[in-house]
């Protein structure tokens, strides 16, 4: 391991000292993340501010033989910018600039280190007439990193993964090398991230940073109304929840349509509560969606078995928040701020037995439990999340929340599910799994595109 | 223990010319007495009756019935023995289990006379200032202390038989002697259900009404008459107290506010009708809340004076929207000696 003054210098000659560190306290923070996966400390902390900055590094890195780990607000918490075999970790905070928004073609074209609280503020701001798909995630998640993890957020239900909204990228390949990927290849237009070329952004999304450096991203945008509304349905029977989340997505008028399920706070015990998230420019369309909800589900309430609950605006506020606060709060339940999911994407269909089993699991793990579930596309699957919370200062309780993950992710497998953002353990079962075409191509690509196997290595490590 | 059992006399209705609880109904159709008193008596002799399932859970029979015989607690026990459900199920489970109680709850510095802020944290906003000088902090407040009558509301009398000797036993366990009720729903708990049921309560409810009355009084040299017109809105639980209506004009009265003399005002008044919503849809409830916001519009309000911070929060808005400044009658106490409103619209203004 590259641990000599040379490539500190080095490092230092490129970004400048007060963005480069060796330190032992940055190394202990750069180790880890907010899940379950065990730390390690790489050996330097990098900052770049530029394109040109990372492309040096990269160079280095190959030169050097030393790991590279991109990261974003490293929030994934499955461990995916644990520098495994230490080297460098590559923080893109600083490449923060927010390039250009096309109002006319809708998009915008951020560096890797913007972020979605960013993005949210300087819409809001600049072009109140446009949003983007905004995840449950902390507001500095960035966009780039969330791509690469194929995220969703609140406009997948209409638009699929937060990775399908990508209309361009610029990368700095394992060699070092700058290019750009999508329309902005040949054009100065970042609409498509593909088509009418071959779509090449296959081989950087999903791939957890073994490919490449996302330096810049195009991201499509969309209409945002003046107002918006949540209709939140309730049913205490399971096999209905798939049921009514087509059936909402059948309307075509809803943009979000989230499940949640948990036995706490009380009010949430026994029943699935299902979000139907709606807009409109006018009072009018408001209200003519909201009566398009109630039809959609109109028997079932009339068969009693499906409710909705007047929100007042207390209740109201938080739901209608982006992000959704209600995922950092259940962070801290067990008290001690631990928090993970796994989070299988798979057909709708799969809700009642996936809520079952995330029952019968907390229950046998003396675990506390919830379940977010997100429609995406229009009813081509959902992400569903077996979440727990633990205390970190509990190493009992998180040993037996790291069991009770890897049994739910082995159960969505085996139902035919496939696991998001998964971690090293969870990646070699995916790959145990795979066509082992697929997989050899996966392998071909990675040896292509990295000779030297610099990027993140221990992620998507092909035997 | 057994649970508490409704006492029903049959004789009194018996007795009825005017079948009142389902003549003057505002939202089932009797105008014919004779039908109104066949389908009455199919609900006392526990046979299956439209009225089981036209309820709307208004609560206004309660009121209606000059015997004080309880015909809409009749009605809810029927309800439950016929698991005839007025809401959706997963509605009920819901309410069911958001207010047991579970040992979480707030105790103020709590003396012989206390505030009672039921299960709604609104009132912790509203409670502020003068009016309350030297028992705001005398309070209780969760699920220990909840009177339990939304539960007429979902058919489920037994839970309110099951909670509400508990709560009373709370109470009595802080040494309170008296209750003011900041929720009149409580109130109506205390003086109309818990006697109907033969619960006793060993300490004296107070309408917060009754208090803000007699603190407006001693207050009377800081009061600035308002000078305004106000559409009032009942609400379902004042069903249960109609008593202590006059209250409304007293403080009106003492605050210089003319009440609007409107359609749907006392006996007639319209629910706000949220629960109507979870129950019936939203082409009823919308129906409803139209009559009742076009009719203050019509007879020229100004303010529409809140009783209920469910109502409130199913109104206030809607009021807005049309004009109509909305506000809670401790708001309006307040607006007269000079202090900031606790309930405001931009606090409950969500992110858009």
């Amino acid at each position: 391991m590259a641990t000599t003054g040379t490539v500190y210098d080095a490092l230092v000659a490129i970004v400048g000292k007060d963005f480069v560190s060796d330190r032992k306290e940055e190394r202990y923070f750069y180790a880890r993340d907010g899940g379950l996966m065990p730390p390690h400390e790489p050996d330097f902390v990098v900052l770049p501010r530029t394109r040109e900055h990372v492309q040096e590094i990269v160079k280095l890195a190959n030169r050097e033989k030393v790991p590279v780990v991109p990261q974003g607000a490293g929030l994934a918490l499955t461990g995916l910018v644990i520098p495994q075999r230490g080297g460098i970790v590559l923080d893109m905070k600083r490449m923060d600039s927010i390039l250009e928004v096309n109002e006319k073609a809708r998009y915008v074209i951020v560096e890797a280190g913007v972020t979605h609280g960013a993005l949210k503020n300087h819409l809001q701001k600049h072009h109140p007439q446009l949003r983007h798909s905004i995840p449950d995630s902390p507001p500095t998640a960035t966009i780039a990193a969330n791509a690469v993890i194929h995220g969703q957020g609140r406009l997948s239900q209409q638009h699929g993964f937060n990775s399908d909204m990508v209309s361009g990228l610029e990368v700095v390949l394992p060699t070092g090398e700058l290019c750009r990927i999508g329309s902005c290849s040949v054009s100065p237009y970042w609409f498509s991230k593909g088509p009418p070329l071959p779509d090449l952004s296959g081989l950087f999304l999903g791939w957890f940073g073994t490919t490449g450096i996302i330096t810049r991203l195009g991201l499509k945008l969309y209409p945002c109304k003046k107002m918006r509304d949540v209709m939140l349905a309730l049913t205490d029977r399971a096999e209905l929840v798939p049921e009514i989340m087509l059936r909402l997505s059948h309307t075509e008028l809803v943009e979000d349509v989230v499940a949640a399920a948990q036995p706490l706070p009380l009010r949430f015990r026994d029943t699935f509560w299902i979000m139907a998230y709606i807009t409109g420019d006018t009072q009018e369309e408001l209200e003519f969606k909201r009566k398009a909800v109630w039809d959609a589900l109109w028997d079932l309430f009339e068969s009693r078995d499906v409710g909705f609950l007047s929100l007042p605006p207390a209740m109201k506020g938080p739901l209608l928040s982006m992000p959704s606060k209600d995922t950092t709060r259940f962070a801290d339940v067990s008290k001690g701020g631990g928090f993970q999911y796994a989070g299988p994407i798979a057909p709708i269909e799969k809700f009642p037995l996936f809520v079952s089993k995330l029952e019968e699991v907390a229950t046998r793990h003396k675990l506390f439990y919830s379940s977010t579930s997100r429609l995406i596309g229009a009813g081509h699957c959902m992400m569903f999340s077996f979440s727990f919370s633990f205390n970190r200062a509990n190493p009992d309780e998180m040993a037996r929340a790291k069991t009770a993950l890897d049994e739910c992710s082995k159960f969505a497998l085996e139902e035919g599910g496939v696991l998001w953002k998964a971690d090293i353990d969870e990646q070699k079962l995916l790959m145990d799994k795979m066509d082992p075409n697929t997989l050899a191509l996966m392998k071909k690509i990675r040896k292509l595109l990295d000779p030297n196997g610099i990027m993140n290595p221990g992620n998507w490590e092909i035997g | 223990m057994p649970l508490a059992k409704l006492q029903f006399d049959t004789t009194k209705c018996a007795a009825c010319e005017a079948v009142s609880c389902l003549v003057g109904c505002q939202y089932m159709d009797f105008r014919d007495t004779d039908e109104a008193k066949k389908e009455w008596q199919k609900v006392i002799d526990n046979q299956d009756s439209t009225v089981l399932r036209s309820c709307t859970t208004c609560y206004a029979c309660e009121e209606y019935c000059p015997f004080g015989n309880h015909p809409f607690y009749l009605i809810v026990e029927r309800q439950e023995e016929k698991g005839i459900l007025p809401a959706p199920r997963p509605i009920i489970t819901m309410w069911i289990n958001q207010c047991q109680p579970v040992g979480k709850f707030i105790v103020g510095k709590v003396e012989e006379r206390a505030l009672s802020y039921c299960f709604l944290p609104h009132l912790y906003a509203l409670v502020k200032g003068k009016l309350f000088d030297g028992i705001a902090w005398s309070g209780i407040f969760g699920q220990e202390f909840f009177c339990n009558a939304v539960y007429l509301h979902y058919a489920r009398a037994s839970i309110i038989k099951d909670r509400l000797p508990m709560v009373v036993e709370n109470i009595k366990n802080q040494g309170i002697k008296e209750l003011v009720c900041l929720h009149d729903e409580c109130y109506g708990t205390f003086t109309s259900l818990a006697s109907a049921y033969g619960i006793d309560v060993p300490f004296r409810p107070v309408h917060y009404y009754e208090y803000l009355c007699d603190r407006l009084r001693e207050l009377k040299d800081v009061i600035k008459p308002l000078n305004i017109r106000a559409a009032y809105q009942r609400n379902c639980s004042a069903r249960l107290c109609p008593q202590t209506d006059h209250y409304v004009d007293d403080i009106f009265g003492l605050l210089g506010v003319e009440r609007i003399k409107r359609r749907y005002d006392q006996e007639n008044a319209l629910c706000c009708a949220e629960v109507f919503r979870m129950a019936k849809g939203p082409a009823f409830a919308d129906d409803v809340q139209r009559r009742n916001l076009e009719d203050m519009v019509e007879y020229g309000a100004e303010y529409c004076v809140f009783n209920c911070p469910a109502c409130w929060d199913a109104l206030a808005d809607k009021a807005s929207d049309r004009g109509i400044e909305p506000i809670h009658m401790i708001d309006l106490c307040k607006l007269a000696i000079g202090e900031e409103q606790g309930l405001r619209l931009s606090e409950s203004g969500a992110e858009v």
